[in-house]
């Protein structure tokens, strides 16, 4: 599924940087090479823009500037960079020095845009943002509400520089933290600021990053740097798009955490399904070799750290530390019981530090700035910020990076501008296939997030998938499709998980075709307690979750179920039906138009009918009827 | 898949230098790579063809029970050949909330094979998919390589009937 971006440029006939101190002049050298006023434009490239279309804009956009060339003095710049983030908006540009934001942007548009904004210095209005229930349009990207109320350490650098280009990522200040790590610091002082900063992992459970080096730097052995790209959790992209818009952030980091544990080889397992990723990634490597920032005697000292990048094959467990490990040998990866710690013995039974990727990219920041100043962002118990990734049922769809503590309230509402379609809120999940459904409207909607609160409520962090679900989501439908997912992905060696899973999903498919039973609510919750306590590896520790926090919030829509045989937010098909409210329908046509199956029929301006049997219940008329006249039986 | 030879439906012929270059000279031979090695043969001929495995086994030393394992246990690994068009649907979380599972749905019985199967004709295997990292624009399909952003049933008719009238 890869979509060639043209190739990145060849830094291989420069010089290598051969001391920290020379790193600074080159940054100078290309920072006055660049004229901060000259127009840029910028299109974004990152895997939503991509899906609709970004690459032909951007070589639509790359003609328009060469057409028009010749009466502009200075040519813009057209780059692709990483996802903005913004995702249900794109295509993205953003055009500089103004720092205008343009959405929706199509091929056709680009001449247009070449001629009015860049040579004619005009805004044109409907490419500009307008917030939902808003009249006013925004122009700017630092006025729109999605990225003022958003703190941006990690994804700083995101939609902002040419991935594949390092002398952007330089100009930017990459590689600064590994140059003053090898400057002016031992290995013991870069874990001491790491565990000052009291940075927590982000790929779920949360463990202090400096205790893990601390432990793995004091094994005798070969070490192993090991970054975790695997990001199983679907409806997740939050890794995808630090690997594919700073690609360079993940790696500094690993470079750090290498020099810190003594390490001189360093991998980078990413899931296949990213192809982007991996581009960005190696070209990255490649040319930060190129210039000596990494591979042989980093910056001309006696510290060298390589890294290669080694793909999955869609496994969600190879996310889990020791399994992903043994996928890196080229095995099958099945986790091993914990009491072997991967920091002693992992990768080639050799100590092997893992962090997520967004670890990783948090760390050159602290040590520049260091770790005091890192927790003066977030809680007492969560320092820092998280990306999360908001999808579902929300406008503002894409990567939101807050500081830790910030409330579901302000990452819904004020940042993802609440629930489309004047539909109600109903439930946020977070934490992946084995987090929690976190019930709203309720108090939990003013809850600050970070790891130990949400653990309270029954749901967790996980590595920041955030999951809006209005009314038409149904929680048995939900932990259904969960647990389905778990199935098919659980390794089966242990049999609590393996079982246990497969008799969850049995009962939850009876009761979304109407053949539940009084007990089963009893049962799922046995067999769910059961599963959590016994399993051997994360997953199935968690694997219950969903079920478990599902019965504990909504329990009536369980009962619903099973006893009136009903599914109140209308998706298990046995157990509703559409119809049209003859009252409020304008027989406008739209259903009938939309409907793949031909069941619907009426005259023009005259109330519509459903044939009930043909009906293949697709949401298609309900998802699109503008008059709210179709109603769920 | 701009690597892959098979642009039919014929089991291909497995090219024995081909697979050599794939296994020593891009992965220098290492067990480690094993993985990739297989994926690479897999993006050539859009499956891992029994010879193919077979031969890796000699080279790396591997037995073939392994090999069969590590391509059973991994979800994109396939051991029978695909069809020759490809209909991927994300049934991610995001996906799924935007109704894709009825989509999967919908095409399964249209063309009568379960999710992951190929029609009889080889003309076309339905394929899910666990997040494309595009949940932003979701329900996406991706048919034949390209993306369809907030795909809709009438698009994956439009598909199916396209590769009808084959
Ligand atoms: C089933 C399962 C899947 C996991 N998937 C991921 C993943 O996709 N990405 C990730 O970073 N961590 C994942 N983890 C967590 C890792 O095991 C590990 O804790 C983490 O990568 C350590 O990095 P950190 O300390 O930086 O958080 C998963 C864990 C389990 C049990
Ligand atoms: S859930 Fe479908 S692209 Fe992420």
């Amino acid at each position: 599924m890869a979509t060639a971006i043209s190739t990145a440029p060849d830094l291989a006939w420069t010089k290598k940087i051969s001391s920290p101190q020379e790193l600074a002049s080159f940054r100078q050298a290309i920072l006055a090479s660049l004229d901060p006023n000259a127009p840029r434009i910028r299109v974004c490239c990152g895997t939503g823009c991509k899906a609709v279309g970004s690459l032909d804009v951007l070589e639509a956009m790359k003609t328009a500037v060469a057409a028009a060339g010749v009466d502009v003095h200075v040519m813009p710049e057209v780059k692709r960079t990483g996802c903005h983030g913004f995702c249900s908006r794109g295509p993205l540009l953003t055009l500089e020095p103004q720092g205008l934001f343009y959405q929706r942007v199509k091929s056709e548009d680009t001449a247009e845009i070449v001629q009015k904004t860049i040579i004619g210095g005009e805004v044109i209005p409907r490419f500009l943002y307008k917030p939902p229930g808003s009249k006013e349009a925004i122009a700017k990207v630092s006025d729109i509400p999605f990225f003022a109320k958003q703190t941006k350490l990690v994804l700083k650098r995101v939609g902002r520089i040419d991935p594949f280009d390092i002398r952007d990522a330089i100009a930017a200040g990459a590689y600064e933290g590994i140059a003053k790590v090898l400057a002016e610091m031992t290995p013991q002082q870069v874990i001491e600021e790491i565990k000052v900063s009291r940075l927590r992992g982000r790929g779920g459970a949360g463990f202090p990053t400096g205790v893990k080096w601390e432990s793995c730097a004091g094994q005798a052995g070969r070490h192993y740097v090991i970054c975790n790209g695997d990001e199983g959790d679907p409806g997740a992209f939050m890794d995808a798009s630090v690997m594919e818009g700073d690609p360079h952030a993940v790696l500094e980091g690993m470079a750090i955490a290498a020099y810190a544990m003594g390490s001189d080889r360093g991998f980078l397992y990413v899931r296949m399904e990213y192809p982007l990723a991996v581009q960005t990634l190696t070209a990255a490597i490649r040319q930060a070799e190129d210039l000596g920032l990494l591979g042989q005697n980093i910056l001309g000292t006696d510290f060298s750290f390589r890294v290669s990048v080694s793909t999955g094959a869609g496994a969600f467990v190879c996310g889990e530390s020791s399994a992903l490990m043994s996928s890196l040998e080229g095995k099958v990866g099945r986790p091993r019981a914990k009491y072997i710690r991967s920091t002693e013995k992992g990768f080639r039974d050799s100590p092997s530090n893992l962090n997520n990727v967004e670890t990783y990219a948090n760390v050159p920041e602290i040590i520049l700035r260091g770790g005091q100043w890192y927790t003066t962002y977030g809680t007492e118990r969560s320092t820092g910020t998280k990306v999360f990734s908001l999808t579902g049922n929300v406008h503002n769809v894409g990567l939101v990076e807050v500081p830790m503590g910030t409330s579901l309230k302000d990452i819904v509402f004020g940042i993802g501008g609440g629930v489309p379609n004047k539909k109600e809120l109903k439930a946020v999940q977070t934490g992946g296939p084995s987090g929690g459904c976190i019930p709203i409207p309720s108090k939990f909607i003013d809850i600050n997030v970070g790891f130990g609160k949400l653990a309270e409520i029954g749901s967790m962090m996980g590595s920041g998938g955030m999951i809006v679900m209005d009314e038409n989501t149904c929680m048995v439908e939900i932990s259904r499709y969960f647990i389905n997912f778990l199935v098919e992905e659980s390794c089966g060696q242990c049999t609590p998980c393996r079982e246990g899973l497969t008799r969850m999903r049995e009962i939850l498919s009876r009761i979304t075709q109407g053949e539940g039973r009084e007990g089963d609510i009893e049962l799922l919750e046995e067999i769910g307690q059961f599963t959590n306590n016994f399993s051997l590896c994360g997953l199935g520790t968690s694997a219950a979750n969903p079920v478990l926090s599902t019965i504990r919030y909504f329990r009536d829509e369980y009962e619903a179920h099973i006893r009136d045989k009903k599914c109140p937010a209308g998706v298990c098909k046995p157990l509703y039906y559409y119809e049209i409210d003859s009252e409020k329908c304008t027989g406008c046509g739209v259903c009938r138009k939309r409907c793949p199956a031909a069941a619907i029929e009426g005259e023009k301006k005259k109330p519509h009918t459903i044939h009930q049997e043909l009906c293949i219940k697709c949401m298609e008329c309900y998802r699109n009827c503008k008059f709210d006249s179709i109603r769920i039986m | 898949m701009p690597e892959s030879e098979a642009t039919c439906c014929q089991e291909p012929e497995v090219d024995f230098v081909v697979l050599d270059r794939i296994i020593r000279d891009e992965f220098g031979g290492r067990r480690e790579a094993m993985i990739m090695m297989m994926q690479t043969i897999q993006r050539r001929y859009r499956y891992l063809p029994e010879p193919a495995l077979y031969y890796l086994s000699q080279v790396l030393g591997v037995p073939i029970t392994k090999i069969y394992e590590v391509a059973t246990f991994y979800a994109s690994f396939s051991l029978v050949p695909k069809g020759k068009h490809l209909l991927h649907v994300c049934t991610g979380t995001a996906c799924h909330l935007k109704g894709s599972g009825g989509m999967v749905r919908h095409v399964a019985a249209k063309l009568g094979i379960a999710p992951g199967a190929t029609t009889p004709d080889m003309k076309f295997t339905l394929e899910t998919v666990n997040c494309l990292g595009a949940c932003a624009v979701s329900p996406v399909v991706v048919f034949d390589d390209k993306y369809y952003p907030q795909a809709t049933v009438g698009q994956l008719n439009e598909f199916i009937e396209k590769v009808n009238a084959e």
